[in-house]
C-alpha cells in the first residue's frame, strides 16, 4: 500500500501562471496609457473592437493567428523534445518558396482537392529539410541548434532573393513575386464570403489539425514517448535504448514542418505574395506564443489567438491618439513577465501555501475543541477541509 | 550545539538536537540518509540558520552566519568532495583565500605547511600537483588546509567512501592523532565499523530527532545500528552457496577509452556465470564505469570482445542488446536510471514501451503501461506521493532505486548488472536491494554487481573481481579470501606478491 501523501498547500498551474503574465501584461499597458494621458479602458476597447467587432475582423484575427498557431507549434514541439528551434522564420521562407513556386507552375485546371495537399505536402518537406538539417549537425557534429537554425534562417533569406528573381517575379516590381492566383491560394470562396473578404483560409484548418496531431503524437505515440525522453533527459533515453541522434534529427524535421506550413498559410493564403528582404517577425513572435502557451499545443493555440487579437487591434488603436506600439508594449510585457514564470509561481506557491498555513491552525484548532488528539497531518484532504471550515468558524466565535 | 531545530517545507529536519563534542575527543554522527546529519552539520557550519536552538563554543554563545564565521571560530570540515583546483599545487591550495595581501609568500606558507604536516604525521610535499597525487593524499590536502586555518573543531563527512581500506586505516591514525593534539573531531558516517574503530562517544539521530548519546567502546555495533533504524537489522544476507550454470557474459581482452581520452579499461577478461554473483571491487574511478559502459553499450570498445549468451555484443545497439535479456541498475539513477520530470508510470516503460503489449501500430496502450507500472511499484514497495503518477524526481532516493531495481528486475534479463546499486540509501533500503539481487541469482540469473564498498562485494559476491587502473588485477572466490588481500589487490598488488 502506497502512504498517504501528507496534505501540502496545492502548487501554481502552467495555466495560472501564464494567465497572471497575461493580466500583468495588461496591467503594464493600461499604466502606459495612463501615463500618456489616455483612458485605459478606451484602448482596450479599441482593441478588442478592432479584432473582434465584425465576422471580417474576426476572420483577419484568425488569419493572423494562423501562422502564430504554426509556428508556435513548431517551437513547442522541438521545446518538448529538449530542442530550441529559433530557425522558425527560415523554415517559413523555404515553405513559402516552394509553395508560391508549385502555386506558380501546377496547372491551373488541376481540382483543389488534388492541389491542396500537394501544396501543403511541398511545404511541410521544404520547411521539415530545413529543420532536418539543424538536426543533423546537432546530432553528427554536436553545433548547436540555435547557431544553425539562426545561419539556416539567413541562408533561406538569400535563397529567397535568388528564387524570386528566377522562377516567380513579378515584372511590374521587381523586389517580390508575382501575387498567386486566388484559385491557388489556400483561400476559399465560401470562408471569404462567410467572413466579408478576410485573410482567414484553409490554413487556420491546417492549423487546428496540426494542434491536434502534435497533441496526439506527444500523448500517444511511441514516437512522442521517445521523442519526450530524449528531450528530457538523453542519458537516460540512451541507457534505455532510445537512439539519441535519430530522435534529434526527425525532432527537429517535425518543427522544421510545421514552420514550413506556417510560411504556405502565410505567404499562399494570409496574403499571396513574396517579397525580397524580409525576415518574417512571426517566427520569433511564435517563440513567445510558445512560452506563454507553456510549449502544450493548446496553450500555443490559444497563446497564438490572443496575440493575433492584440496585433490586429493595434491598428484600431490609432483612432483614440494612443501609439499603436502600446500592443506591441503589451506582447513584450507579456513575453517578459512568462519569461519570469519562476518568480510568477513562486508568488502563487507562498500565497497558497500561506492560506494552508492559515488552514492548518484552524483544523489543529477545530481538533483541539473536539478533544481529537489527532494531528493535521494524519487527516484525509475531505476531513482536513470540513475541519478548516469549523475551527474557522469556531476562532471567530471566541473573538 | 544545544536544541537545534531546523524546518524545510514540509518537514522537520532537525528536532530539537543537542550534539555536545568534548575537546580533543573524536564524536561520531550517526544516521540514515536524511536523518538530519547533514543539515546539523550546516547548521554549525553556517550553510543554514537554525530555526530554534543555540550553539556555544568553549562555553561562549556564538551566533554563525556562514562559512567565514565558522572558519574564524575555528572550524574546519573537510567536505566529502574536496574543494581543490586541480591544477594548483598543494600548497596554493592550501593558502586559497588565505593569501594575505596583494602579494603573497609561497615560499613561508610552505614551510608552515610543512611544519604542520610533520606534526600530525600527515607526509605532505607541498610542491606536488594536486592532479598527480593519491585521492588519499588528496583528503590529506583537505585536513591540513584546516589546520592551516587554525581549525579546532573539524568536521569529516563521510570521509572514507572514496578510499582503499589501507588509506581508511591510515585516516584513522591521522585522526587519532589530531584528537591526540586536543583537536575535536566530529565524524559524520553511517559506517558502523569505522565508529567503532575510531570514535570515542557517537550521537545517533533519526527522522530529525537525538536518539541518544553512548560510548562507543561498551556499545556493540548492532545495538547502535538498531538505535540508527529503530529496530533490529541484520547486516548478513542469507544466502546459500552458489550454483553457477553456464557463463552468460564473457568479455575477452576488452579495452575501452575514458573520456580523458586515455585507456581506463586495459585488455580485461572476465567471465559471469548464471546463478553467480560476481562482484568487481575496487577504487572509484579505476575503470568500472568504462567497463560497464562498454558491456552495457553506452561507450564503445576500442578493442576486445563482449560475449553475451554466445552473441558478440560488442558493437550491438543498446536496445538489441536490452531485448538479448540484459538489465542494467546505472550508477548514477538520477541522471542515467530515471527521467525525473517524467512520471512513474513512463518511467517503468522506458526501455519496453514500443513493444506490443504496450503499444500498438505506434500508438501507446495507457491503459496497460499504468497496470503494469502499478504491479511492478507493489511488488517492489515504492512508495510515491501520488502512486504511479508521480513525477520520478519527487521519490525519495531509496524509492528512485526501488523503481529501477524493480523496473529491471520485471523486464526478466538473463544478466543483471548493478552498479553501486546500494549508494547513499539507508540499511532497510540496502537490505532490501541486498535480498533481491541475490533472489535473481538464485533464480539462474547472472549477476554483475560493481560497489566500491567492500563489505557489499564480500556480503553478495560469490566470486570478487578486482580492478586497479583499469586491469583485472584477480579473481577470487569469496569464500577464500579475506578483507585484507582484496584491500591490497585494489591498490595494485597481488596476493602472490609482486606489483602488475
Amino acid at each position: 500500500m502506497n502512504r498517504i501523501r501528507p496534505l501540502e498547500a496545492r502548487k501554481a498551474s502552467p495555466l495560472l501562471v501564464s494567465l497572471s503574465a497575461v493580466v500583468l501584461g495588461i496591467i503594464a499597458g493600461c499604466v502606459f496609457i495612463l501615463l500618456i494621458g489616455k483612458n485605459p479602458f478606451d484602448g482596450f476597447e479599441k482593441i478588442l473592437f478592432g479584432a473582434l467587432s465584425s465576422r471580417r475582423r474576426i476572420g483577419n484575427t484568425l488569419g493572423m493567428s494562423t501562422q502564430l498557431i504554426l509556428i508556435g507549434l513548431s517551437v513547442s514541439f522541438a521545446f518538448k523534445t529538449g530542442l530550441f528551434n529559433i530557425g522558425a522564420s527560415g523554415q517559413m521562407l523555404v515553405g513559402g518558396i516552394a509553395g508560391s513556386i508549385l502555386a506558380y507552375y501546377l496547372p491551373m485546371d488541376m481540382p483543389r482537392v488534388i492541389y491542396i495537399p500537394v501544396i501543403v505536402i511541398a511545404a511541410a518537406a521544404a520547411g521539415g529539410i530545413w529543420g532536418f538539417i539543424s538536426g543533423l549537425l546537432k546530432a553528427k557534429f554536436n553545433v548547436h541548434e540555435v547557431v544553425s537554425t539562426i545561419m539556416l534562417n539567413w541562408i533561406a533569406y538569400w535563397m529567397v532573393y535568388d528564387f524570386i528573381p528566377r522562377f516567380i517575379i513579378d515584372p511590374t516590381i521587381s523586389v517580390k513575386s508575382k501575387p498567386i492566383p486566388l484559385e491557388h491560394t489556400l483561400r476559399a470562396e465560401w470562408l471569404r464570403e462567410a467572413t466579408g473578404f478576410s485573410t482567414l483560409n484553409y490554413g487556420f484548418f491546417i492549423a487546428i489539425i496540426m494542434t491536434v496531431a502534435v497533441w496526439f503524437i506527444l500523448k500517444k505515440t511511441t514516437l512522442g514517448f521517445s521523442l519526450k525522453a530524449v528531450g528530457s533527459n538523453r542519458f537516460c533515453a540512451e541507457y534505455a535504448g532510445i537512439k539519441v541522434s535519430s530522435s534529434i534529427m526527425i525532432s527537429m524535421a517535425i518543427a522544421g514542418a510545421l514552420s514550413g506550413l506556417a510560411g504556405l498559410t502565410y505567404y499562399c493564403g494570409y496574403s499571396e505574395i513574396m517579397e525580397m528582404g524580409k525576415m518574417p517577425n512571426e517566427g520569433f513572435d511564435g517563440i513567445a506564443v510558445a512560452l506563454l502557451g507553456n510549449c502544450s499545443p493548446a496553450g500555443s493555440f490559444f497563446a497564438a489567438i490572443f496575440f493575433g487579437i492584440l496585433k490586429m487591434g493595434r491598428g484600431s488603436l490609432a483612432a483614440t491618439g494612443i501609439p499603436t506600439e502600446i500592443a506591441d508594449t503589451i506582447i513584450a510585457t507579456v513575453i517578459y513577465f512568462t519569461a519570469t514564470n519562476v518568480l510568477l509561481s513562486a508568488f502563487w506557491n507562498g500565497r497558497f501555501q500561506r492560506s494552508f498555513e492559515k488552514k492548518e491552525e484552524a483544523v489543529s484548532y477545530a481538533l483541539k475543541a473536539a478533544g481529537d488528539m489527532r494531528c493535521a497531518s494524519d487527516l484525509s484532504r475531505k476531513e482536513f477541509d470540513e475541519l478548516a471550515k469549523k475551527g474557522r468558524k469556531l476562532m471567530k466565535e471566541v473573538r | 550545539m544545544l536544541g537545534i531545530r531546523k524546518e524545510f517545507p514540509g518537514i522537520i529536519a532537525n528536532d530539537d538536537i543537542t550534539l555536545q563534542v568534548r575537546e580533543g575527543e573524536i564524536h561520531a554522527i550517526l544516521g540514515e540518509n536524511g536523518a538530519g546529519k547533514s543539515t546539523l552539520m550546516s547548521i554549525l557550519f553556517g550553510l543554514y540558520h537554525a530555526d530554534r536552538g543555540v550553539i556555544r563554543i568553549r562555553g561562549k554563545e556564538v551566533s554563525i552566519k556562514s562559512p567565514n564565521d565558522a572558519f574564524s571560530l575555528g572550524i574546519g570540515m573537510v567536505h566529502q568532495h574536496f574543494q581543490l583546483v586541480h591544477n594548483f599545487t598543494v600548497a596554493e591550495n592550501i593558502i586559497l583565500g588565505k593569501e594575505g595581501g596583494f602579494v603573497y609568500d609561497i615560499h613561508r606558507a610552505s614551510k608552515r605547511i610543512k611544519d604542520i604536516s610533520e606534526r600530525y604525521g600527515l607526509s605532505i610535499e607541498p610542491d606536488m600537483v594536486i592532479e598527480d597525487i593519491t585521492v588519499g593524499m588528496q583528503q590529506r590536502v583537505e585536513i591540513l588546509k584546516m589546520l592551516y586555518r587554525d581549525a579546532d573543531i573539524l568536521i569529516f563527512d563521510e570521509p572514507t567512501a572514496v578510499l582503499t581500506p589501507q588509506e581508511i586505516s591510515e585516516l584513522m591514525e591521522i585522526m587519532r592523532g589530531l584528537a591526540a593534539e586536543g583537536k575535536s573531531i566530529i565524524l559524520i558516517t553511517h559506517k558502523l565499523d569505522e565508529i567503532k574503530r575510531v570514535a570515542d562517544r557517537c550521537t545517533v539521530i533519526r527522522r530529525g530527532r537525538l536518539v541518544g548519546v553512548v560510548d562507543v567502546q561498551s556499545t556493540s555495533a548492532s545495538e547502535m545500528a538498531s538505535m540508527m533504524v529503530g529496530r533490529p537489522v541484520s547486516f548478513k544476507v542469507e544466502k546459500a552457496p552458489s550454483n553457477p550454470g553456464p557463463a552468460i557474459l564473457r568479455i575477452e581482452d576488452l579495452s575501452v577509452m575514458s573520456s580523458r581520452h586515455v585507456l581506463g579499461v586495459k585488455n580485461f577478461s572476465l567471465d559471469v556465470h548464471a546463478g553467480e554473483i560476481v562482484g568487481i571491487a575496487g577504487v572509484d574511478g579505476n575503470g568500472q564505469s568504462e567497463l560497464i559502459e562498454a558491456i552495457t553499450g553506452l561507450r564503445h570498445a576500442e578493442s576486445g570482445r563482449i560475449f553475451f549468451k554466445d552473441a558478440d555484443i560488442t558493437s550491438m545497439p543498446i536496445r538489441k542488446r536490452n531485448e538479448l535479456g540484459l538489465g542494467h541498475i546505472p550508477e548514477d539513477r538520477q541522471k542515467r536510471g530515471l527521467i525525473l520530470g517524467a512520471t512513474l508510470t513512463d518511467n517503468m516503460v522506458i526501455k519496453e514501451f514500443y513493444k506490443e503489449g504496450f503499444s500498438h501500430h505506434g500508438i501507446l496502450d495507457y491503459p496497460r503501461i499504468h497496470d503494469y507500472a502499478e504491479r511492478i511499484i507493489e511488488k517492489f514497495d515504492v512508495r510515491s506521493g501520488e502512486g504511479a503518477e508521480s513525477l520520478a524526481g519527487k521519490l525519495s532516493g531509496g524509492n528512485q532505486q526501488k523503481a529501477i531495481i524493480g523496473r529491471e528486475i520485471t523486464g526478466e534479463p538473463d544478466l543483471l548488472i548493478a552498479v553501486q546499486p546500494t549508494r547513499g540509501l539507508d540499511v532497510g533500503a540496502i537490505e532490501f536491494i541486498h535480498t533481491q539481487l541475490v533472489k535473481e541469482r538464485d533464480a539462474g540469473k547472472a549477476v554483475l554487481l560493481v560497489s566500491f564498498e567492500l563489505d557489499e562485494i564480500f556480503n553478495l559476491a560469490d566470486r570478487i573481481a578486482v580492478i586497479n587502473a583499469g586491469r583485472l588485477i584477480d579473481v577470487v572466490r569469496t569464500d577464500e579470501t579475506d578483507v585484507d588481500s582484496v584491500g591490497l589487490m585494489m591498490a595494485g598488488i597481488k596476493a602472490s606478491g609482486g606489483e602488475r
